[in-house]
C-alpha cells in the first residue's frame, strides 16, 4: 500500500505534495518550512533587539530575555542556515545541474524532509516543557542544572540532524552515481562542488553532535557524571565535543552559499570563473581545515597553553583558501559584462559583508587578541557577518536567480533590488556597531548593560528593522510574482548549466531525454556563437 | 589618530598595550586586504557594468597571480600568528614569581575572592598598584568568565578544576568585572569591582582585616551584619524595605508572609525556623511574587552564624 503512494508517479492533489518523492517538491516543502522557521527566528531576533534598546529592563525579564536569544540561536542554526541552502536550493539544483531525473534515493529523499518536521515541532515544543535558556551552544554543567525543555529542544536537534545525514548521503552517492553523460568532474558547476563537500562535512560531523546530545540526555536523565563535576565528569569535554560539530558547522553554513555565489557572478557578468580548479580545491581546503580547528572557541576555557597555540596555528589556515575565493571571485568580474539584478546585488552584498566576517575573524583566531574580544559582541558581530551576511545573503540571492527556472516567471526588479539595498544597509547597521561594543567591552547574552553602550545598542536595534523591513520586502516579492510574474521562458540568464536547458518549471522528470553534456558549467561563448551564427 | 583612542576602554595594567598593538597591527593588515579587494571590486562593477557580450574576455584563470595570492597571505597569516603568541606567551600567561596569590570564587551571580591571610571578600578585589597579581580561580556551580576590559583580561572560572589569570594594575581606581560567559539568569548583573589603590593604603586594610577578621570578639547582631555583606545575601535583599532580585529583610521577622508551596500559596509566619529553612533549602517556601533562583547556603554557613545572621534579621524593623 505505502509502496504504491511512495511510488515515483505524480498524485493528484494534497498527496501530490504530502508524498511527493519528486526533488522539485521536497525542496519546496523544505522552502516553506524554513521560511516559517525563518520568519519564527527573526521575530526573537528582534524582540532581542528591542529589550536592549536601553539599559535594564525595556520589555521583558532576565529569564524570558534568555529564552528568547536561546530560541532564536537554536532555530537559525539548526532550524534556518544549517539546512536551508542544501535543502531548498540543493534539492531543487542539484539533480537538474548534473541532468538527473531525480536523487539517488527519492524516498529517504522524503523521508529526511519528514525528520527535519519532525525535529523542529520537537524543539518548538520545548517552551512548553519549561525554560529553554541555555543558549544555542548547551553549554554544561549550565545545560545539566537548568529547566527541563532543555531536554526536549536537545531531543529535537538530535533527531533534525539525521536530517542532514541522510540528506548529505543522498547527494553524495547522487553527486557520484547519476551525471548525464559528459558531465566529467571538471565540468561540474561550483554549487555542485560546494554541495558535495557539505555533504561529506554532513555526513562525518553531524554524528558527533547526535553522540554529543545523547550523552547530555542522559546526563540530565540519569545523572551518569560525563559532564558534571559534582560527579566526576569534565564540562570542558563538552565543549569539545560540542565544537567539533559546531565548528565545521559553520562551514556547513558558507560552504553552500559560495556555491551560489559563483553560479551568480559567473552568469550575471557572463564571464568563466576566475581559476576553476582553484576554486574547487578551496572549496575542499576549508573542509578540510575546517574539521581541526575547533578549539579555537575555547581560548579562554582553562585549556592548555599549548593547546590554544596550536588551534590558533591551524585556524590561520582557513583564511588562506577563504582568501582565495574571494580573490578568485574579484577576478572573475574583470572584463565581464557585470549586470547589476537583484542575485547579483545580493552576491556584491555578500563579497563585501564575507570580507568583513572573515577578516575579522583573524582577531579571534589570534590568541592574544581573543582573550580580550571572546565571548564580547565582536564575536557576535563576527559571526553573523558571516552567517547571515555570507550565508543567508547567498540564500536571497539563490532564489531570486532560480526563481525563474522555479516558477518560469520574472520577479520584479525593482522591488528584488529595494530588498537587497535595505538588507545591505540594515545589515550594516545592525551589525557594524556590534563590533564597536565589542571592543569596548560589553559582553555577549547581556540582559542589561553598562549606561555608556546604550547609543550603540539602538543604533543597531533601529538596523535590526531595517533588515527586516528588506527581508520582508523579498519575501512578498517572490510569492506575489511567483503567480503574477511575466513569463520570461526557459533562460532568460542565458545561463550555461544544465538546470538551464531545460523547461522552466522543469517536467516532473526533469529532462524529455538526459543531456548529453559537451561545454564546461560557465562557457557562455557558446551563447555568443549561436548569435553570431543567427546573425 | 585621535579616534582610536576611544575605541577601546582605558588601558590600567601593565600588558594592556601589548594586547591592543597586535589589534592595531592586525587592523593595519586587514584593512589593506579589505581595501584591495573592495576598491578592486567596485572599480570592475562600475568599468564593466553591461558591457556588450562580444566584449567579455575568456580568462581563465592565471596562474601566476593564483600563486601570489595564495603564498603572500599564507607568510601574513604565520607573521600574524607568532606576534600572537609572543605576546600571549611573554606577558598574559607569564606571571612574575613575586605575585600576589588571590583565590576568586564565582557563583551565580556573585564573585568571592580570597587573600593570603584568609579573608575573604564579596564582590570588590581590592589590591595595591603596580603589584602583580595571580588569580587562581574556580566556580561553585556553572561555568563563569572573569573578565576586566581595562586590564584586557578574561579567563573561564570552571567548576571542578582551577584556572588563572594575572595582572599589574599601573593606576589606582576601579574598574569593572563583567562575567562573560553566560550563566544564567542574572548573567548580566553578576558585576564585581577591582578597587586599585597604593601599597601603603593596601597595607593599612590588610593590617586592618586582622582585627575585623576575628567575628568572636563581636556581638551575634555585628557578626551577622558582616555575614549578610560578606556571604552574598546583600545582592539580593534590602534592609531598608526596597524591592531587589529577593524580598526585604526589613521587618522579614515576626511578619506574615504569603508564600508558594510546592504550587499552592500558604499563609505562614515568619520564626527563626522559617528563616533557617529559606536559608538552607530556600526553594521550599518562595515568597509570592519572587522567583525561585536563590541557591543553598547549606554546608556555608555554620549553625552559629546562621543564628547571627537571624539576630541581626530581628533588629531590622
Amino acid at each position: 500500500m505505502l509502496d504504491r503512494l511512495l511510488s515515483h508517479e505524480p498524485k493528484p492533489g494534497i498527496l501530490g505534495w504530502l508524498l511527493t518523492t519528486d526533488h522539485k517538491r521536497i525542496a519546496l516543502l523544505y522552502f516553506w518550512s524554513i521560511i516559517t522557521a525563518f520568519i519564527l527566528g527573526g521575530i526573537f531576533a528582534l524582540l532581542i533587539r528591542l529589550e536592549l534598546f536601553f539599559p535594564g529592563k525595556t520589555i521583558v525579564d532576565p529569564d524570558l530575555y534568555n529564552r528568547i536569544f536561546t530560541l532564536h540561536g537554536v532555530i537559525m542554526v539548526f532550524m534556518v542556515i544549517v539546512p536551508a541552502i542544501p535543502a531548498i536550493l540543493g534539492n531543487y539544483l542539484i539533480p537538474l545541474m548534473i541532468g538527473a531525473r531525480d536523487v539517488a534515493f527519492p524516498k529517504l529523499n522524503l523521508l529526511s524532509y519528514y525528520i527535519y518536521l519532525l525535529g523542529a515541532i520537537i524543539i518548538l515544543s520545548s517552551v512548553l516543557f519549561g525554560a529553554v535558556d541555555t543558549g544555542w551552544t548547551f553549554y554544561t554543567p549550565y545545560s545539566i542544572k537548568t529547566g527541563g525543555g532543555v531536554l526536549i529542544a536537545l531531543f529535537g536537534v538530535f533527531v533534525i540532524g539525521f536530517s542532514s545525514i541522510l540528506t548529505g548521503l543522498n547527494f553524495i552517492v547522487t553527486i557520484h552515481r547519476l551525471r548525464a553523460p559528459g558531465l566529467s568532474w571538471g565540468k561540474l558547476p561550483l554549487f555542485i562542488w560546494a554541495s558535495y563537500a557539505t555533504s561529506l562535512m554532513n555526513v562525518i560531523a553531524t554524528p558527533v553532535i547526535g553522540i554529543t546530545l545523547l550523552m547530555l540526555i542522559l546526563e540530565k536523565l540519569f545523572g551518569v557524571g560525563f559532564f558534571d563535576p559534582t560527579k566526576g565528569g569534565d564540562p570542558i569535554m563538552f565543549q569539545h565535543f560540542f565544537w567539533f560539530y559546531s565548528h565545521p558547522v559553520v562551514y556547513i553554513m558558507i560552504l553552500p552559499a559560495m556555491g551560489i555565489i559563483s553560479e551568480i557572478i559567473a552568469v550575471h557578468s557572463r564571464k568563466k570563473i576566475f581559476g576553476y580548479w582553484a576554486m574547487a580545491a578551496a572549496i575542499f581546503g576549508i573542509a578540510f581545515i575546517g574539521f581541526i580547528v575547533w578549539a579555537h572557541h575555547m581560548f579562554t576555557s582553562g585549556m592548555s597553553d599549548v593547546a590554544r597555540w596550536i588551534f590558533s596555528f591551524l585556524t590561520f589556515f582557513v583564511a588562506v583558501p577563504t582568501g582565495v575565493k574571494m580573490f578568485n571571485w574579484v577576478a572573475t568580474l574583470y572584463k565581464g559584462s557585470i549586470r547589476l539584478t537583484t542575485p547579483m546585488l545580493y552576491a556584491i552584498s555578500f563579497l563585501f559583508l564575507f570580507s568583513i566576517g572573515g577578516l575579522t575573524g583573524l582577531w579571534l583566531a589570534t590568541i592574544s587578541t581573543d582573550v580580550y574580544l571572546h565571548d564580547t559582541y565582536f564575536v557576535v558581530a563576527h559571526f553573523h557577518y558571516v552567517m547571515v551576511g555570507g550565508a543567508i545573503t547567498a540564500l536571497f540571492g539563490g532564489l531570486f536567480h532560480w526563481f525563474p527556472k522555479i516558477t518560469g516567471r520574472m520577479y520584479s526588479e525593482f522591488w528584488g533590488r529595494l530588498s537587497a539595498i535595505f538588507v545591505f544597509i540594515g545589515f550594516n547597521l545592525t551589525f557594524f556597531p556590534q563590533f564597536l561594543l565589542g571592543m569596548q567591552g560589553m559582553p555577549r547574552r547581556y540582559w542589561d548593560y553598562l549606561p555608556e553602550f546604550t547609543l550603540l545598542n539602538q543604533i543597531s536595534t533601529i538596523g535590526a528593522f531595517s533588515i527586516a523591513l528588506g527581508a520582508l520586502i523579498s519575501l512578498i516579492t517572490l510569492f506575489v510574482y511567483w503567480k503574477k510574474g511575466e513569463k520570461v521562458g526557459d533562460n532568460p540568464w542565458k545561463g550555461a548549466t544544465l538546470e538551464w536547458q531545460t523547461s522552466s518549471p522543469p517536467p516532473y522528470y526533469n529532462f524529455k531525454e538526459i543531456p548529453h553534456v559537451e561545454h564546461g558549467p560557465y562557457d557562455f561563448e557558446i551563447f555568443r556563437k549561436k548569435e553570431k551564427e543567427q546573425v | 589618530m585621535i579616534w582610536m583612542l576611544n575605541l577601546f576602554p582605558k588601558i590600567t595594567s601593565s600588558y594592556g598595550k601589548e594586547v591592543d598593538n597586535v589589534f592595531w597591527f592586525i587592523f593595519w593588515i586587514s584593512l589593506i586586504f579589505f581595501l584591495i579587494v573592495q576598491v578592486a571590486m567596485f572599480y570592475f562593477i562600475f568599468k564593466y557594468r553591461n558591457r556588450r557580450e562580444e566584449e567579455v574576455s575568456d580568462i581563465e584563470g592565471n596562474n601566476l597571480l593564483e600563486i601570489t595570492w595564495t603564498v603572500i597571505p599564507t607568510i601574513i597569516l604565520i607573521v600574524i600568528f607568532f606576534y600572537g603568541v609572543y605576546v600571549f606567551d611573554n606577558f598574559q600567561r607569564r606571571p612574575p614569581a613575586n605575585a600576589i596569590e588571590i583565590k576568586a570564587y564565582a557563583y551565580q551571580w556573585w564573585w568571592q575572592f580570597e587573600y593570603p591571610n584568609g579573608y575573604k571578600i564579596r564582590d570588590t578585589l581590592i589590591v595595591p598598584v603596580n603589584k602583580p597579581i595571580k588569580l587562581i580561580m574556580t566556580s561553585n556551580d556553572v561555568i563563569h568568565s572573569f573578565y576586566v576590559r581595562n586590564f584586557r583580561i578574561k579567563e573561564d572560572l570552571v567548576p571542578g578544576r582551577y584556572t588563572w589569570t594575572w595582572f599589574k594594575a599601573t593606576e589606582p581606581g576601579i574598574y569593572d568585572i563583567q562575567c562573560a560567559e553566560y550563566c544564567g539568569t542574572l548573567h548580566s548583573k553578576m558585576i564585581g569591582y577591582v578597587k586599585v589603590i597604593s601599597l601603603e593604603e593596601y597595607n593599612a586594610w590588610l593590617a586592618s582585616l586582622s582585627k575585623e577578621m576575628d567575628l568572636s570578639a563581636l556581638s551575634p547582631v555585628e557578626r551577622g551584619a558582616k555575614i549578610f555583606q560578606n556571604k552574598g545575601c546583600s545582592a539580593c535583599h534590602s534592609v531598608d524595605g526596597s524591592r531587589m532580585v529577593g524580598p526585604t529583610f526589613k521587618g522579614l521577622y515576626g511578619r506574615d508572609a504569603e508564600v508558594v508551596v510546592g504550587g499552592k500559596e500558604e499563609r505562614i509566619k515568619s520564626d527563626e525556623n522559617y528563616i533557617r529553612e529559606s536559608i538552607l533549602n530556600p526553594n521550599a517556601k518562595i515568597v509570592k511574587g519572587y522567583p525561585a533562583i536563590m541557591p543553598s547556603y547549606q554546608g556555608q554557613l555554620s549553625e552559629d552564624e546562621i543564628l547571627s545572621l537571624i539576630e541581626y534579621i530581628k533588629t531590622l524593623k
